[in-house]
């Protein structure tokens, strides 16, 4: 389909081809086959979160395009799924994504403070990018782990009862590591099938 | 407590794995239902367990079960609701993340009754460590005979996948959860009708919490009746409630229905009573959704009984004097907190997770958003607390979802016990705003 007369603020066009390697696309094969016949648009969400992992960190125009050819669905069905899911994202972001929980739990154990010293720490607001490309701090909603608060993800990690000392030795840690895969790390494409 | 059901077994090393959680009784419901009751008698049991929905309100299950359209030739399904998002919640991820075996079994025996042969586990996308998890309990459960074509010999065949959701609260609805796992955007649905007629793929569907499902095998185990005469009344069984906030022991507690709020509060065995020593000031018992307490009103009701931890319980007095046990999401408040900003706060999250669909929602919550944060922030006038009164009643019962209503009640129930502070708010705002400064929590 002529897709490009489609467009949106925060969409990342760039003309790049892009495909999973065959052993992506096995696992990719074998999760629309865990919904009915005719309905492998159920396996969008999945699918999108090993496209963004596998395929750079972001979800761009042209593997958006991609995923919905895969999945043998309008592009539009994957522009409008992926810009309602907070998980999924449209642009360049940093090697780690640090999402801190704001909500209440969160808020009254001190998670405003820990908000506010990453903030001094790496000089960057929510929404940002270190200038060296290895951080990107957003603020999120209530991560289910509200007893261990304050809390926040990296990379979809979990980090708990944090402190401001504890977050310092966690930005130390992953610097080191910020040119290859920290390791533990764990993907999508290992979850499932 | 010692009369725990769900989380019995869980210090036994090793149970999360499925040698070890078969070794301590594992299965054995499984065993019992396939091969010794009929899905007419899993239902009876069920039914006279007098168990409740565990997600949030606390609809009786077996009654659910029934509406389920039996006489379609199209598939049904079960959809186990993992999305637990609710502000304070955090009780179905500690069951899975020790137990997925316990939610496995409830799976089998609960899609045996419902006459399923697909079932899916819709998990938010934020606990992708937990896929893992439950895939591999899947696995181990296949393995064993546990799943797959003709179960233990029967002619009951399941198969159940564990699906990710990517970051919406909205999602945990049961409507906008299914719309999700079509792989659409999480928009709920008008209903009628109601999933039990047109669920996932416009087929019968049951959706129901994970705590809710893991509760199945072991009423099965003992019996329905045995188990509806733990709890109190028509609060059968017990609760896992998670509890976080300013308490000396945060943690999930499986309590027994009928525990007083007091002592849940203030015994070693619960939330080992106020961090710091201060003072109880405030509590939200089921999750964010719920209207706020003022202390005295959290510990006894306005008849001046105790309050106890059940449906009726929490819930006497109505919103006057009373909230709900909701999802189990206690989150308790020191004298210190400022139940303004708190509101401020909850009611962010609210606009943001809003999906858009209402107008009253989707405008709503950002009014009431931007008012509470000049209240806050020192700038509010004194008809800004009747102003979101009122916006609050105007979203109230006019949405598609009860995300609407989940918005107002924090709202409306906050300027309800806590008028004065967000008076004090408007007319002395340089004195409140230092006050809060000087309290913001020190490492
Ligand atoms: C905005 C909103 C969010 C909800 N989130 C959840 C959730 O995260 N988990 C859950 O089990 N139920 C949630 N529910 C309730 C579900 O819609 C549904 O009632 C529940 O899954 C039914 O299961 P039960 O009968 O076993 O409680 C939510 C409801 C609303 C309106
Ligand atoms: S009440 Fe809010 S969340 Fe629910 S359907 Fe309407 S806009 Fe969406
Ligand atoms: S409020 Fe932060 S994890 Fe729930």
């Amino acid at each position: 389909m002529q897709n490009n007369v489609i467009s949106h603020p925060q969409f990342t066009r760039e003309g790049k081809k892009v495909a999973f390697t065959p052993e992506v696309l096995e696992k990719v094969h074998c999760l629309m086959e865990r919904y009915p016949e005719g309905r492998q648009k159920s396996a969008l969400l999945p699918v999108l979160h090993i496209a963004q992992e596998e395929l750079g960190g972001y979800l761009s125009v042209d593997i958006m395009d991609y995923v919905a050819s895969l999945l043998d669905i309008q592009p539009i069905e994957v522009y409008e799924v992926a810009t309602f899911y907070s998980m999924f994202y449209l642009g360049k972001m940093g090697t780690y994504v640090i999402e801190v929980c704001r909500t209440g739990p969160c808020a009254i154990s001190g998670g405003e403070q820990i908000l506010a010293h990453l903030q001094d720490v790496l000089e960057i607001k929510p929404g940002e990018t270190t200038p060296d490309g290895i951080f990107t701090l957003k603020e999120v909603e209530c991560l289910g782990s509200c007893g261990t608060g304050p809390v926040m993800q990296v990379n979809t990690e979990y980090y708990e009862k944090l402190t401001p000392g504890k977050v310092d030795k966690l930005l130390e840690d992953l610097k080191e590591y910020a040119d290859r895969n920290k390791p533990g790390e764990s993907t999508w494409m290992e979850k499932f099938c | 407590m010692d009369g725990k059901i769900l989380l019995a077994n869980i210090d036994i090393p090793g149970i999360r794995g499925f040698d070890v959680y078969r070794t301590h009784g594992g299965y054995a419901a499984v065993e019992k239902a396939l091969r010794h009751l009929s899905v007419q008698e899993v239902i009876a049991e069920v039914n006279r367990s007098g168990l409740r929905g565990r997600g949030g309100a606390g609809f009786p299950t077996g009654l659910k079960w029934s509406f389920l359209d039996r006489k379609t030739d199209k598939p049904r399904y079960l959809v186990c609701n993992a999305d637990e998002s609710e502000p304070g919640t955090f009780k179905d991820r500690y069951l899975m993340h020790h137990l997925p075996h316990l939610l496995i079994e409830g799976l089998i025996i609960s899609s045996y009754a419902l006459g399923v042969n697909t079932c899916y586990i819709y998990i938010r996308g934020e606990f992708k460590y937990m896929v893992g998890i439950l895939e591999n309990a899947i696995r181990e459960a296949r393995q064993h005979g546990f799943l797959g074509e003709r179960i233990l010999g029967t002619d009951f065949s399941l198969e159940i996948y564990v699906h990710p959701g990517a970051g919406a609260y909205i999602c945990g609805e049961e409507t906008a959860l299914l719309e999700s796992l079509e792989g659409k955007r999480g928009n709920p649905r008008i209903k009628p009708p109601f999933p039990a007629f047109k669920g996932l793929y416009g087929c019968p569907t049951v959706v129901n919490n994970v705590e809710t499902l893991a509760t199945v095998g072991p009423i099965i185990s003992m019996g329905g009746e045995a188990y509806s005469k733990i709890g109190r009344g028509k609060s059968t069984g017990t609760k896992l409630i998670s509890a976080c906030g300013n308490i000396n022991k945060p943690g999930v507690y499986e309590i027994e229905m009928g525990l007083p709020v007091e002592d849940f509060i203030y015994s070693p065995g619960y939330c080992g009573g106020i961090s710091g020593n201060k003072y109880l000031k405030a509590v939200i018992p089921g999750g964010s959704s719920v209207p706020i307490l003022p202390a005295d009103l959290i510990l006894n009701t306005a008849r001046g009984e105790k309050r106890l931890m059940t449906y009726e319980s929490l819930a006497d007095g109505d919103f006057e004097t009373g909230t709900m046990l909701g999802s189990g999401g206690f989150i308790v408040y020191d004298e210190d907190a400022c139940i303004v900003r708190n509101t401020w706060n909850l009611t962010r999250f609210y606009h943001h997770e809003s999906c858009g669909q209402c107008s009253p929602c989707r405008e709503g919550t950002g009014w009431m958003e931007k008012i509470l944060y000049r209240i806050e922030h020192g700038q509010g006038k004194m008809s800004d607390i009747d102003l979101l009164v009122r916006v609050a009643k105007n979203i109230e019962g006019h949405t598609i979802c009860p995300l609407g209503d989940a918005a107002a009640w924090p709202v409306a129930s906050a300027i309800r016990h806590f008028r004065k502070e967000f008076e004090d708010h408007v007319l002395h705002p340089a004195e409140v705003l230092s006050k809060e400064r000087s309290l913001l929590k020190v490492f």
